[in-house]
Formats: C-alpha cells, structure tokens, sequence
C-alpha cells in the first residue's frame, strides 16, 4: 500500500514538474511563439499511449499463449490507459492545430491511424462487455486485440501513401528535423513523466480488475 | 499441406453449396447493395464530371457495409445447427475451415460485386468495360482481405451479444486499409485516361497475407469451444 501511494506521488510529481518546465523554462519557438507548448503534452502523451499500446499487444499474445488470468487483466488495464492517454492525443490536436494550421483537423496520415487507433481500442472494450463467461471474454478480446494492433501499420501505410500531405516528422526524422537543444530537457522529462503516469495507472487499473476478477468468483462460490 | 486442402475444398464446397440452395445470402444482398448505391446518388450530383472521382469510392463503401451484413451467417449458422464440433473434428487442421469460409465468402462478395458493377457504371455515368481486367483483379484482391477479416471477425462476433451490431463495428475499422487501397486504385482505372496502380494491388495483397498468415497461427484459438 506504502509502495504504491509513493509510486503515484514520485508520477503526479514528474507531471508536475513537467508542466511547469514545459510552460515556464522550455524557450519560446520561433514561428509558433507559446503555442507551441502544447507540444510537450502532446506528444509525451501520444507515446506512452503506443507505449500502453504495445504492452497490450504483448498481454494479449501471453494470454492466447499461457492462459493465465493476470494478463488479460494486464491487456485490459493497457487498452484503458492507453486510450485514455489517446483521448487526450486527439483533443489537445486540434486544439493546437486551429491557431497553428487554420483548421481542427486534416486528413492526414497520423491523425487519422491515430483516430482509428482510437476507434478499434474501443471496439476491443466493447467486445469485452458483450461476453459473459470470463474465459471466452479473454480469449476473444486478446484475439482480437492482436488483429487490431496489426492492422495499424497498415492503416498507417495505406493512409500516408494516397491520403496525405502530412508535414515531415519532427523528431527522429530526416537531417534537418529535431528539437532545439533547449527543448530536449523539457520534452525527454514529459516523455519520462508520462510513462511514469502510464506505469502508475495501469498498475491501479490492473490491481482493480485482479479484485474485480476476485469479488466474481467469490460471488459465484456463494451462490454455488 | 494436402489434407489441408482437401478438407478446405469438401468444406468450400457445402457452403457454395448451401448458400445456392437457397440464395438467400446473395439476394438479400444484392438488394441491400443496390438500395445503398441509390441512396448515395441521392446525396450527391451525379452528373457532374466530378462522380468519376468520388463514385468508386461509393462503390467500396456499400461493398464494405455489404459484407459486414454478408459474413454474418458463416459461423452462426454452424453453432445455432450445433454443427461447429462436427465440423472441427472433421478436419485435422482448423486452418482448413477458414481457408474454406474465406474462400466462399470472397466467392459471395465478388459475385455480388461483378453483379453491381453495370448496375452503378449506368447510375453514376462511369465506364468500366475497356479496364474490365484491372477492376476484376482490384475486386478479387480487395474482396479476399474482407472476406478473410471479415471471417476471422465473424468467428469473433457470433460468441457474443449483440452479435449483428458487434460485426461491424469490430470489423469495419479494421478493413479501412482496403477501402483506402481499393478506392484508388478504382479511380485510376475508372478515369478519362485509366492508369493501373500496382502499388495498390500489391498493397491490398499484403493485407491478405498479413491477415491470412495471423488467421493461420491463431485461427484455431477463435473456434474453441
């Protein structure tokens, strides 16, 4: 109990302290002056949400392998958080992208396998609400859990081929792309509390669906 | 790998088979595609030089509602005639009835899709038969990704509740890659002056591998009982 209420203090205090660093000490940029702030938000959030992401995919192949209950609580704690984080992807977008590019939302390639990303991590919730038993819910969901992490790419692929006019990747892109020096502290601390965050709360969310998992075999004991 | 395909093939064959007893499948689709072509010339200014740009676009998307509806029965049927574990100790890999419903369901699609063809090139004023060729190797690549994450998607969806709303919805965010793909690839061959895009074939072919090969390592998992 100690433990964990130390690992959710160490996780709001690096948020803290990366939103204070991300709108006081990082340096105003050029064009964008402090709009560009959001940034740090932004993409600190959209990477722990692939990073929830993907540990979920990797649950969800353990399941479908070893069967054994804790990771398909672990998948459904990741498909959680990961989307929660996602939701905060796609509203603080266009947030940014009206003062920045004139308008809320472009069809372009990240948005849009993002927004899809979005769409099939909810389907794999809403699957999970419509099995009963508890062994089939798992089973499916982690299946297709796996489908949809696949079809990502593909999403992503088909859409940056013939749909886009997407503006080149900032970060670990070509030669020219990359942060002001002055920036990278900032943006490596929100990345780090971010993923600190995500930790924290699929470590809570995992905790509640291994109770949960718990009162329901209590309950169908009692009524036995 | 024979056995695998001689048990694909008996399999293949009872579902061509039943689906042409009755025609039920393909002729409350073909309706239902045809109501939504003309309900999308509603929406829209057919006339305009403009339709050869969005009209296969519109084609694609009542293909995709289509085989949402289409893929449906493919597993219902087996578990509500209690046949599933019959037909599972049939064979002596899963894989075969897959590869069998896959085939049949593309089967289905591409029917219903060759049927709507001259249908939709007369309501939205297009021209299809110089590219004859290119369309049909588009519908056939295309058709083959939807019916095979449409099958996985059915064996899914029919051990559920609310399985007739579940299969979309699982199902269509899936298949966007195929309607980006196969959208434009019909447009290059549907334009003034046609061009074919194999980049979008070998796209769309990828995606069939992709997902055939995951239905070949997990298939057997979505058919326990």
């Amino acid at each position: 109990m100690a433990k964990r209420f130390l690992f959710g203090l160490v996780a709001i205090a690096l948020v803290v302290g990366a939103a204070y660093s991300s709108l006081l000490i990082a340096p105003e940029e050029r064009t964008m002056g402090a709009l560009y702030r959001i940034f740090f938000l932004h993409v600190s959030c959209a990477w722990a949400g692939l990073t929830a992401f993907s540990i979920c995919f990797a649950a969800n192949l353990l399941y479908v392998w070893k069967r054994k209950e804790k990771y398909d609580g672990l998948g459904v704690a990741c498909a959680e958080v990961g989307l929660a984080f996602t939701t905060v992807v796609l509203i603080t977008g266009p947030i940014w992208a009206k003062p920045a590019w004139g308008i809320y939302w472009t069809w372009d390639a990240r948005l849009t396998s993002t927004f899809i990303l979005w769409l099939l991590y909810i389907s794999y919730l809403l699957l999970r609400t419509l099995v009963e038993e508890a062994d089939r819910r798992a089973l499916l969901s982690a299946l297709f859990g796996i489908f949809a992490f696949i079809d990502v790419p593909i999403v992503f692929g088909a859409i940056r081929w013939w749909r886009t006019q997407h503006p080149a990747p900032v970060i670990m892109g070509g030669a020219n792309s990359g942060l002001d020096t002055a920036m990278r502290p900032t943006f490596w601390l929100a990345v780090l509390a971010m993923h600190v965050f995500m930790a924290f709360l699929i470590v809570e969310r995992y905790g509640l669906e291994r109770m949960r998992g718990e009162v329901e075999m209590l309950r169908q004991e009692a009524e036995g | 790998m024979m056995p695998l395909l001689s048990n694909a093939t008996a399999i293949f064959g009872k579902e061509v088979r039943t689906e042409f007893r009755s025609r039920e499948l393909l002729s409350s689709t073909i309706v239902f595609v045809l109501i939504v072509v003309v309900l999308f010339s509603f929406t829209l200014d057919t006339n305009s030089n403009e339709s050869r740009r969005f009209a296969p676009g519109l084609l694609w998307l009542a293909f995709l509602f289509a085989s949402s509806l289409m893929m449906q029965p493919c597993f219902l049927r087996e578990r509500t005639n209690d046949t599933l574990s019959a037909l599972r100790s049939s064979v002596s890999d899963t894989f075969a009835i897959f590869l069998a419903k896959i085939a049949a369901n593309a089967l289905f699609l591409l029917l219903t899709e060759l049927l709507m063809l001259p249908v939709f090139a007369v309501m939205f004023n297009v021209s299809f038969v110089a590219q004859f060729p290119g369309i049909l190797l588009t519908f056939f690549v295309g058709s083959l990704g939807i019916a095979t994450a449409g099958t996985a998607v059915a064996a899914i969806s029919t051990q559920a509740r609310m399985r007739e709303l579940l299969l979309p919805v699982l199902l269509l965010p899936l298949l966007a890659p195929i309607l980006v793909a196969s959208t434009e690839v019909t447009v290059g061959l549907m334009s003034p002056d046609p061009f074919m895009q194999w980049k979008g074939i070998g796209f769309l072919a990828v995606f069939d591998v992709v997902f055939l090969t995951a239905l070949w390592l997990f298939g057997e998992y979505l058919l326990e009982e």
